[in-house]
C-alpha cells in the first residue's frame, strides 16, 4: 500500500476537506464515524419505513467538513430539489429526539441490511441489534402484520432490497406461482432462488417440476441451485423428468472427476457406458473406459505417433533414432526421408531440444517449399543452406547482404565469397 | 508517441480513489461490529482487491489478530472470535457451518461473524438455517461493488459473473450490476443517455433504473454524458483473439491481477520475482500500454538512450551543479531507470516465449479465420496444434474462433476435431465441449432445413417480451454468431493487402495488427455516432436483438464528454486500448466498468469442468 500515500495526499489537496488532515489524531475518530455514515447513506434506499426516517433525521445537521460529509454531500445534494423527502422528516419530531440519544454505531447496526434478511416472522437472533438499538425497530407485531399483508409484487421487491418479508402466506399453488413469476419479472437471481427454495420446501417435487418446465429462467436457477448444493441425485432425477437425457448423462459422467481411486473410477465409468449420451459422446465414454481398463492408448494417428516419438527421442538426444523415424526404403532399396508432418515442424521440435546444427541442417534441407526452407534456415542460422538457397535462386544481392551476418574468414564466409566470384552463375540481379 | 498524447480539449476524469476510501471505511466499520481481538479469514480471490484498499496495519488497528486464507480445510485458529470475509458462495458458507458445528460438538464457545461482499444471498442464509447455525453467526454485507483499477478502469472483480450468468443462466449478479451503476451515479453525478445491447445489459439497466426510482430523486449535473452497457456474449470473437497490444500481451503471458503483475527471474534477470503495479502511475508503462508490441522495443530503446544522455550530464559538472543534479533529477532518473529495465526485461521475455510457440503462425491462422480466408489450411493448422498437444487453451481458442467465424463447424470437421482434442487432452473434455456448445462458442452446423424451422421459432421467441421462455436448445441456436455478415456490414476486417502502419494507427484495428476492428468497440462507436441504434437494425438483428436506448434522467450536457462503458461478463485490455484510441480520436474519454478483466484463457478456463 505504498501507493496509498500519494493518493491520500492528492485527495486531501484536491478536495474541500483541507481543514482536516490525517495526521490530526483527535479528528481521526470522528472522521471515521462520519465516513461510516456517508457509506451507509450511499447505499441507502428510500423507503416508507420509519427506519429510514430515523436515519434521515440523524443525518441532518451533520458537521460540515469531513470526508464523509463530502461523500454524503455528493450522494444527497439533490435533497433540496426533491420535495418528497424533506418535509416528511420534519413531521416526525419525536423520532429525531429519540435517535439523538443513540451512539452512531448503534444507528448503523440498526440500519445494517443483515437485519432485513431474516424474516420478521422469525425472532431476531441478532442479539446485537436488540442490545444496541431496540427502539429503532418497529414493534414486531406491527411488522408481521405488515409483511404478511403484502402482495407478491411488493413481497419480491422487499426481498430485493433485503427488507423484512414473509412467504408463509403464499400457500395456494396459484399464489406460489404468482410469487415466482413476480421474482422472475424482477430479474434478480437472488430473489428467484429464494422463492425457489421456499417452493422446494413447500411443494411436492413433481408438482414443482411440472410448473418449472415452461418457466425457463426459473428452471435454470433451480438447476444451478441444485448443482451448487450438490444435490446430484435430485438433479439427475429432474433432468430425466424434463426429458433432457443427454444433459443427465453428462452430469452423471462428470462425477468421475471426483473419484480418486483408479479402480473405483474405472467401475464408475463402466456404469456410465449405458447412459443415454449422444452417439459420438457414447463412443468417447466407451473409449474412456477402455483406456483406463487397458491403460494403453487406443488408436494413435500416424501424425500423433510421429510427434510423440519425435519429442521423446529428441529429448534423449538420440539423433540416430530420430533418423530412423523418417527413413523409408523404396523398392530399389534406397532410403528416403518421409514425414506425415511438415519437416519445418520437425526442425522446430529438434531445435527446441537443442539438436546440433548438423542435424538441423539435414532436416531443413528436406523442406520442400523454398520460401519456407529459407525462412527456417534464417531463423536457425543454418548458414550453409541459406547460402545455397540464395545461389539456387540466383539472388546475388541477398547473398551479398547475408555476408554481413557471417564471421569473416569462417568457412561459410569463404564459401559465399567463392560463389559471388563464380563467373559461371547467371545472377538475376 | 502519438498514442499517448491526449487531445487538448479531452475532459478530466473524476477522482475514483474516493470509491476506495468509502469501501475501506465501510470495512473498518464492519470490523468494529465485532469488538475485541479476532482472527480474519479471507476468500482467496478477495485478497488482491482488499490489498488495493487497505493493508495489514489497518486491519491490525481494528483488532484483527491473525489473517487466514479461506481454504475450506480444518481451522487451526485459537481465537475466541472468528470473522469471515467472503464472497456469497454456498461452498464457503457450508464450510463455516461445519466449523461452527464442530466447535459446538467440542463444547467450544466462539463468536462468529460473516461479512459477505458485495452482498449476501438468500441461499447462504438458507444454508445457515439448514445447518442449525443460524443465529450462532452474525452476518453483514460489505457493499464493496467497485474497485478502481486505474484512472479509467473500474472493476467489480466478479470473474464468476461470466459463468453464472451466461452458462448457468443464474441472474444473481444482475442487481449487483445495477447497484454498481447506482453507486457511481450517487457519488459522481447522473448520466444523460443510456444505450445497451444484450439480455443481461437490459436487465442490469432495468435494475439500476428501479433503484434510481426507489431512491431519492437527485438533480445533479451529469458527470458522465453517456453510458453504454454490453453483454460479453454479443462479441466472443474479440476476447478470443491473441492480444498484441503491450498491456494485453502482458496480461496474456503473465496474467495481471488487480492491475498488479508478478515478473519472474526471466524478466528481472536476478533470482528474484517482483510484483509491480501496472497503471498510469508507472510513467514508462503508461506510454507503452496501448502500443502495438512491435513499436514497444523501438520506444524503449529510444527511452534508454535519452536516459543515458540525462545521466551523462554529470560529466563535467562542478560540485554545485552535481549537488543540484542529485537533489533534483537523480531520483527521477533512477526511478525511470528501474521501470525501463523492468519493461525491457518483460518485452524480451515475452518475445522469447512467443517465438518459441510459433506466434507468427498462430496469428496468421487467427487472421485467416477473421478474414474467412483459406479455412481448410486453418483447420489443418488447428489439427496439428491439437495433435502436438501444446497449450490446450490455445487449441480450444482456435476451435472456438473457427466456429464463431464460420457459424459453426461442418459435422465431419466437428466430429474429427473433437475426437482428436479428446485424445490429446483427455476424454473428460467432452464436458467442456458440452459447455461450449451451450454458450454457442463451438457448435456443429445444423442441416439447412432444421435450421430454418428452428430459426423462425427462435426468432419469434426472441422477440417475445418474456425472454425467459427460451429453452436451452433454442438459445444455443439463437446464438448463431453471424460473424461474417456482421464483419462485412461493419467493415471490421480491412481489405487484405493494404499496408497498415502500426506506428500511426488509423483505426481501432491497430490493436489486432490492423487485421480486425473489435466488434464490441465498433458497436459502441457506431451507436455513439448515431446517438442510438437507428440505421443499425440489420446489425442488431444479426446480434439477436436486445438493444435499447433511453434517457437516464440526468440533464444532457454535451460539455461532459465522459462515456461509461459497462462490460457484463468481462472485457480485455485490448478492448480498453481500442476505446482509449477511439476517445483520443473523438475528443472524449471512456471509463470502462467491467465485471472483471478477462482474456481468452480466463474466459475458456471458466468453462472447464474440473471442480467437484
Amino acid at each position: 500500500m505504498t501507493r496509498a500515500k500519494p493518493e491520500d495526499d492528492e485527495y486531501w489537496t484536491r478536495s474541500k476537506l483541507k481543514a482536516f488532515t490525517f495526521d490530526d489524531e483527535d479528528d481521526k475518530f470522528s472522521q471515521l464515524k462520519e465516513s461510516k455514515r456517508a457509506v451507509n447513506s450511499i447505499f441507502d434506499e428510500d423507503d416508507d419505513d420509519d427506519e429510514d426516517d430515523v436515519e434521515r433525521v440523524n443525518w441532518s445537521g451533520e458537521p460540515v467538513g469531513s470526508i464523509s460529509w463530502s461523500v454524503k454531500e455528493t450522494a444527497s445534494s439533490g435533497h433540496s430539489g426533491s420535495e418528497q423527502g424533506f418535509p416528511k422528516i420534519d413531521t416526525t419530531p419525536s423520532l429525531s429526539k429519540r435517535g439523538s440519544g443513540y451512539s452512531l454505531s448503534s444507528l448503523f447496526k440498526a440500519k445494517s441490511k443483515s437485519g432485513g434478511f431474516q424474516s420478521f416472522s422469525e425472532s431476531f437472533s441478532d442479539t446485537s441489534i436488540r442490545t444496541y438499538a431496540p427502539e429503532l425497530r418497529k414493534p414486531k407485531s406491527d411488522a408481521k402484520d405488515f409483511v404478511s399483508d403484502l402482495n407478491p409484487e411488493e413481497t419480491v421487491r422487499r426481498m430485493r432490497k433485503g427488507r423484512g418479508y414473509s412467504l408463509e402466506k403464499f400457500r395456494s399453488l396459484q399464489d406460489k406461482l404468482l410469487l415466482l413469476d413476480e421474482a422472475v419479472a424482477l430479474y434478480d437471481g437472488n430473489v428467484i432462488t429464494a422463492v425457489l427454495i421456499y417452493l422446494k420446501k413447500s411443494l411436492n417435487k413433481e408438482i414443482l417440476w411440472r410448473e418449472l418446465m415452461p418457466r425457463d429462467v426459473a428452471l435454470r436457477h433451480y438447476l444451478h441451485y441444485l448443482k451448487e448444493m450438490g444435490e446430484q441425485k435430485l438433479l439427475l432425477e429432474l433432468l430425466r423428468a424434463l426429458g433432457r437425457t443427454e444433459d443427465m448423462a453428462l452430469m452423471q459422467y462428470k462425477e468421475h472427476l471426483n473419484i480418486k481411486d483408479e479402480g473405483k473410477r474405472k467401475d464408475f465409468l463402466k456404469s456410465c457406458i449405458s447412459l443415454p449420451f449422444s452417439q459420438d459422446d457414447a463412443t468417447h465414454v466407451q473409449d474412456h473406459y477402455t483406456l483406463l481398463e487397458r491403460q494403453i492408448i487406443i488408436e494413435i494417428s500416424e501424425k500423433q505417433y510421429i510427434l510423440t516419438a519425435l519429442g521423446a527421442r529428441a529429448k534423449l538426444k538420440l539423433w540416430f533414432d530420430v533418423d530412423s523415424l523418417f527413413n523409408t526404403k523404396n523398392w530399389l532399396g534406397y532410403t528416403k526421408k518421409k514425414s506425415p508432418i511438415g519437416f519445418h515442424r520437425v526442425v522446430d521440435i529438434l531445435q527446441k531440444n537443442n539438436a546440433p546444427i548438423s542435424v538441423l541442417q539435414e532436416y531443413v534441407n528436406l523442406i520442400d517449399d523454398t520460401e519456407l526452407k529459407l525462412s527456417t534456415a534464417l531463423k536457425y542460422k543454418c548458414h550453409d543452406i541459406v547460402i545455397n538457397t540464395y545461389r539456387d535462386m540466383k539472388d546475388r544481392q541477398q547473398l551479398a547482404a547475408y555476408g554481413g551476418k557471417l564471421e569473416r574468414d569462417s568457412p561459410e564466409y569463404r564459401k559465399m565469397q567463392a560463389i559471388l566470384n563464380n563467373g559461371q552463375i547467371k545472377w538475376k540481379n | 508517441m502519438a498514442q499517448t498524447e491526449r487531445r487538448r480539449d479531452a475532459p478530466e476524469l473524476p477522482d475514483f480513489s474516493l470509491l476506495k476510501r468509502v469501501a475501506r471505511d465501510q470495512l473498518i466499520f464492519l470490523l468494529e461490529q465485532l469488538p475485541g481481538s479476532k482472527d480474519l479469514f479471507i476468500d482467496a480471490d478477495l485478497m488482491s482487491p482488499l490489498d488495493r484498499i487497505a493493508n495489514v496495519t489497518i486491519l491490525k488497528q481494528h483488532e484483527v489478530d491473525k489473517l487466514y486464507k479461506v481454504e475450506l480445510k480444518q481451522v487451526v485458529s485459537t481465537s475466541d472470535q472468528l470473522c469471515f470475509l467472503i464472497r456469497p458462495r454456498i461452498q464457503t458458507v457450508k464450510w463455516i457451518s461445519d466449523l461452527v458445528n464442530s466447535d459446538k460438538a467440542a463444547g467450544r464457545f466462539r463468536r462468529y461473524k460473516i461479512i459477505f461482499t458485495p452482498q449476501k444471498f438468500y441461499a447462504c442464509d438458507n444454508i445457515l438455517e439448514e445447518q442449525g447455525v443460524y443465529g450462532d453467526i452474525t452476518t453483514d454485507e460489505w457493499n464493496f461493488y467497485i474497485l478502481p483499477l486505474d484512472d479509467d478502469i473500474l472493476s467489480l472483480e466478479l470473474p464468476e459473473f461470466f459463468r453464472d450468468n451466461f452458462l448457468e443462466g443464474d441472474q444473481r449478479w444482475v442487481t449487483t450490476g445495477g447497484s454498481a451503476l447506482y453507486l457511481l451515479q450517487n457519488m459522481y453525478g447522473s448520466f444523460s443517455k443510456v444505450y445497451g445491447i444484450g439480455r443481461c445489459a437490459k436487465m442490469v439497466y432495468e435494475s439500476w433504473r428501479e433503484q434510481m426510482e426507489d431512491g431519492e430523486k437527485r438533480i445533479k449535473q451529469p458527470e458522465f454524458a453517456k453510458v453504454f452497457l454490453i453483454d460479453r456474449d454479443v462479441d466472443f470473437v474479440t476476447p478470443l483473439c491473441s492480444q498484441v497490444v503491450y498491456e494485453g500481451l502482458v496480461d496474456d503471458i503473465f496474467r495481471i491481477k488487480c492491475s498488479s503483475v508478478e515478473f519472474g527471474p526471466d524478466v528481472t534477470s536476478s533470482d528474484k520475482s517482483i510484483k509491480v503495479m501496472l497503471n498510469s502511475q508507472d510513467k514508462v508503462f503508461n506510454e507503452i500500454r496501448n502500443e502495438h508490441f512491435s513499436n514497444v522495443f523501438g520506444f524503449l530503446s529510444q527511452k534508454a538512450k535519452n536516459l543515458q544522455t540525462a545521466y551523462d550530464k554529470r560529466r563535467g559538472m562542478d560540485i554545485q551543479q552535481m549537488k543540484t543534479f542529485v537533489a533534483d533529477e537523480l531520483k527521477g532518473l533512477k526511478q525511470e531507470h528501474r521501470l525501463l529495465s523492468l519493461h525491457i526485461g518483460a518485452s524480451e521475455s515475452m518475445m522469447k516465449k512467443k517465438t518459441k510457440q510459433d506466434f507468427q503462425e498462430l496469428l496468421k491462422t487467427e487472421h485467416s479465420l477473421l478474414e474467412g480466408f483459406e479455412i481448410r489450411a486453418c483447420i489443418a493448422y488447428i489439427q496439428e496444434h491439437i495433435s502436438r498437444q501444446v497449450s490446450m487453451i490455445d487449441s480450444l481458442r482456435l476451435l472456438c474462433l473457427l466456429s464463431l467465424t464460420e457459424n459453426g463447424l461442418l459435422s465431419k470437421d466437428y466430429r474429427s476435431l473433437k475426437s482428436q482434442f479428446l485424445q490429446s487432452y483427455g476424454i473428460h473434455h467432452l464436458l467442456t465441449f458440452a459447455n461450449l456448445r451451450q454458450l454457442g462458442l463451438l457448435v456443429e452446423q445444423q442441416s439447412g432445413e432444421t435450421l430454418t424451422v428452428m430459426e423462425s421459432k427462435v426468432g419469434k421467441l426472441v422477440n417475445d417480451k418474456t425472454v425467459g421462455k427460451l429453452t436451452d436448445a433454442f438459445s444455443s441456436l439463437a446464438k448463431k454468431s453471424n460473424f461474417r455478415a456482421l464483419s462485412r456490414k461493419l467493415a471490421l476486417v480491412p481489405k487484405s493487402g493494404e499496408e497498415y502502419d502500426l506506428r500511426v494507427p488509423r483505426d481501432m484495428a491497430y490493436i489486432f495488427s490492423g487485421a480486425y476492428i473489435p466488434l464490441s468497440c465498433k458497436l459502441i462507436e457506431q451507436v455513439l455516432e448515431r446517438d442510438g441504434w437507428t440505421g443499425l437494425e440489420e446489425v442488431t438483428r444479426m446480434l439477436n436483438g436486445q438493444e435499447f436506448a433511453g434517457s437516464a434522467g440526468g440533464h444532457s450536457s454535451d460539455a461532459q464528454r465522459i462515456i461509461l462503458v459497462m462490460f457484463l461478463g468481462g472485457c480485455t485490455y485490448s478492448e480498453i486500448s481500442a476505446l482509449r484510441f477511439l476517445g483520443k480520436e473523438r475528443g472524449c474519454r471512456f471509463i470502462v466498468v467491467t465485471t472483471a478483466i478477462t482474456n481468452s484463457a480466463r474466459l475458456l478456463e471458466a468453462l472447464l469442468e474440473n471442480r467437484a
